[in-house]
């Protein structure tokens, strides 16, 4: 009886903590907790059952969307195996990463320019490819190899190509409107 | 799926009474109540057999107040005391109004919320909103014959913190316990989700008189999941009238209108559109204050072409909801279509073209809405529905934080499914610094001045020390209804300090007390005989809802020890329950509460343990 807040997010879930996840089986525990847990199911009881029941389904949220998340995940993981990111101060790329990231900046700072929503979405795609080869990549890293750093410095190279597709959903966005 | 059938917390076998709950649309045009009947969702009528109550105000001189039909039908006559469509004030300043200067309306600018000046005094938004909450709660009473446990109050998916803090404070004002606050959309899908049995993802259309909003919901197994919410908190009906009113100026060379003749226009505007929804054109006529004749012919065509880009308006919330959905319209499996501005054929058009197919008009789109409240109020209040579902509702907009140089730092990202909370860890920059002040905001822009101000409050009582040195835990927590609460705690050389901040437009208990006073109704009501009501209410609820957790599982979760102590609690509330002092019944109530709180906990985690038990035993069976 001594489940409590301590339970790390794959426990909360009863999933093995891996990258590789069964995304159904992690969605169908959630759904289980939550119906167990959210406040829909107290409001109608003690102050401290409805109380306790914000403080759960937060939980269940909070651990939820980090795990559904491939780069969330992956954090996670790393921050249980005691490898922090630092990804504010840490920002050392390898300068072939960094030229790269150049590149499709001036690509997409391009089409936004000339608002040609086609090639923005073409890039957005090509992006998506880039960006599941790099996870790929971060499965065998962190699930079978163990390579810690070495995965750390993938997920630093993945936030970065977030903020590009980030970019283009915003150019995306302005263009709408 | 038997397996996942275990006992839900707090629920006991036992029977118990029907709890009386309601769902109420507080909209900008009309508003409803319904309630779940015999397993039916029913709106509920006035004594001439009217379901809608017109969101109409009109205040006499005395302070007493009209509401609804009667008070529509002076609106030309007495505009300046009659007030509709007061939803698009709740939670807005007189900067928010950009279309203030055209209403028939005396504004006062008051911090925080607006207010209008009437014969009966200025009143607020939440003031007016009251007006017709205490006449639907009235119907409500009398319809089912006793005291409301709680109703739901439906809001605009797109209500910002302001906007719902607006609404609630509205219900307390009153005299409703508000069970939750549901997004209009999500109400609207859980009517027509349970109704047809749907799965799949689905969007609700929801154009009102004020407000339009745009969900995407998964249905899927009982659960309805929003997996992204947009929309615009001042764009509906209103809107369409007023171009007919702006046409019609136009045509008839009319200006400086008195707020009379504007209010008549008005209304002949809101005729003109819904007449046009069956007739190619309509002609419209009016004898304004000073003689001058009104009468012109609007033609279908016409009205579509001055009202095209009210209409595109709605779609780019609409595609912005699917990209945060990670959506294709193909994806897309039913467009429920809410709110009367719907009916309009354009906007029918337009919403197919861009869903590629024929709009869900299956349901009463001016009822839907509050149907689906009921259904949510009465699992609220605790009456056992056979059929389990869960709702996964998210916050609309981003809650950030002001940053260096008037810019916004997100800590909650909008769409976030909720209840959400997030922690920010803050430090002083200077030696010694013993204050640092906060600014929450909310919005997608990146400007603060750009984003809706929620919060400004100055942590103090930092222990001196060097730069960098102090560290302040701020906590953002968002509840189920998706209102903000903030929490800062300073942990360093011991010192802890806490505060819990309320949003500085909402209203405190004093100021409502306050409200509840001077209202006319109020006061010859008998406020102690109400307060006593209340707390004998909430201390059966207390008293129903541990014995069924006890009888469940007292004896497995509880020591001897503990067992008594709780019995000891609740005997003390039930002898404060024979007399009629209501602080010790409140005393006593909150004494149990405590008490209790380690149980519940017990209670909780166990739920939890089952959830995940009945998981993997689902899965050893495939």
């Amino acid at each position: 009886m001594n489940f409590d807040f301590s339970k790390n997010h794959f426990e909360l879930f009863g999933i093995p903590p891996l990258y590789q996840i069964d995304a159904i089986q992690l969605e169908q525990a959630y759904r289980d907790i939550q119906s167990q847990v959210h406040p829909d199911k107290f409001s109608h009881l003690s102050d401290a059952e409805r109380r306790l029941s914000m403080q759960w389904s937060t939980q269940a949220n909070e651990a939820y969307q980090t795990l559904r998340q491939p780069l969330g995940r992956a954090r996670y993981l790393l921050h249980l195996n005691g490898v922090e990111l630092h990804e504010e101060t840490n920002t050392a790329m390898s300068p072939a990463f960094l030229m790269q990231q150049m590149e499709w900046r001036e690509a997409i700072g391009e089409a936004r320019a000339a608002k040609d929503v086609p090639e923005l979405e073409h890039l957005s795609g090509q992006l998506r490819a880039d960006i599941q080869a790099q996870q790929d990549q971060l499965a065998d890293l962190l699930d079978k190899d163990k390579n810690y750093p070495k995965a750390a410095e993938i997920v630093r190279e993945l936030k970065f190509m977030g903020k590009l597709r980030e970019e283009i959903n915003v150019a995306l966005e302005a263009l709408d409107a | 799926m038997a397996l996942l059938q275990i006992a839900e917390p707090g629920m006991s076998t036992a029977p118990h009474q029907h709890r009386l709950a309601v769902g109420i649309d507080l909209g900008t045009t009309n508003s409803l109540v319904a309630t779940v009947r015999s397993g039916m969702s029913v709106v509920l009528h006035d004594e001439n057999g009217r379901g809608l109550l017109p969101s109409v105000v009109r205040y006499h001189e005395d302070g007493s107040a009209d509401v609804g039909y009667s008070a529509q039908a002076m609106q030309s006559r007495d505009p300046l005391n009659t007030i509709v469509s007061v939803k698009r004030f709740m939670g807005r300043g007189l900067r928010d109004l950009p279309e203030a200067g055209s209403m028939p309306y005396q504004f006062v600018d008051a911090p925080g919320m607006l207010q209008l000046k009437t014969g009966a005094g200025a009143k607020s938004p939440v003031e007016v909103s009251a007006e017709i909450l205490k006449v639907l709660r009235d119907r409500a009473e009398k319809a089912l014959g006793g005291d409301l446990v709680g109703a739901v109050i439906t809001v605009p998916a797109y209500f910002d913190d302001a906007q719902r803090q607006a609404t609630k404070d509205a219900a307390r004002l009153a005299g409703l316990n508000v069970l939750r606050l549901l997004n209009e959309p999500t109400a609207a899908a859980v009517a027509y989700g349970l109704d047809n049995a749907a799965e799949g993802v689905y969007a609700v259309y929801d154009l009102g008189g004020g407000t339009f909003d745009i969900s995407i919901l998964r249905l899927s197994k009982g659960v309805f999941e929003v997996l992204a919410t947009n929309g615009d908190s001042a764009l509906g009906g209103d809107d369409f009238d007023h171009r007919i009113y702006c046409w019609i100026l136009e045509q008839a060379k009319l200006a400086g209108m008195k707020p009379q003749d504007a209010r008549l226009l008005l209304t002949r505007a809101r005729e003109a559109k819904e007449d046009l929804t069956f007739h190619p054109e309509v002609r419209i006529t009016a004898v304004l204050d000073a003689g001058e004749m009104v009468d012109l012919t609007l033609t279908a065509e016409t009205f579509i072409d001055i009202t095209s880009g009210l209409v595109n308006k709605t779609l780019a919330p609409t595609r912005k909801a699917l990209r945060d959905a990670g959506l294709a319209v193909e994806d897309v499996k039913g467009v429920v279509m809410v709110g009367g501005a719907t009916r309009m054929p354009q906007v029918q058009h337009a919403v197919g073209r861009f869903f590629r197919q024929e709009p869900l008009n299956n349901l009463d789109p001016d009822k839907v809405v509050a149907l689906g409240a009921a259904i949510q109020a009465n699992v609220l209040a605790g009456n056992r529905s056979d059929d389990d579902w869960l709702l996964l509702d998210v916050i609309p907009l981003s809650l950030g934080l002001e940053t260096m140089g008037g810019l916004v730092e997100k800590v909650i990202q909008r769409n976030s499914t909720l209840p959400v909370a997030r922690a920010q860890e803050f430090t002083t920059y200077k030696d010694g610094q013993t204050a640092m002040s906060i600014h929450v905001v909310q919005g997608e822009r990146e400007l603060v001045s750009d984003c809706r101000s929620l919060a400004k409050f100055e942590l103090r009582g930092i222990p001196p020390m060097v730069a960098g040195g102090a560290r302040i835990r701020v906590t953002f927590q968002v509840d189920a209804d998706g209102l903000l609460s903030v929490g800062a705690r300073e942990k360093s050389s011991g010192v802890e300090a806490s505060v819990v901040v309320k949003p500085s437009y909402g209203l405190s208990d004093d100021e409502i007390t306050r409200m509840l006073l001077t209202s006319q109704e109020n006061a010859k009501d008998d406020m102690a005989a109400r307060a006593l009501r209340e707390q004998q209410v909430e201390a059966g609820r207390l008293i129903e809802a541990i014995e069924a957790a006890l009888a469940e599982n007292g004896d497995s979760l509880l020591s001897t020890a503990e067992r008594a102590e709780i019995d000891d609690g609740m005997a003390a509330l039930r002898r404060a329950l024979e007399g009629s002092n209501h602080p010790l019944i409140k005393e006593q109530v909150e004494s149990l509460n405590h008490i209790s709180e380690m149980f519940a906990a017990r209670r909780m985690n166990q739920s939890v343990q089952k959830a995940l038990t009945g998981h993997k035993l689902e899965e050893l069976e495939t």
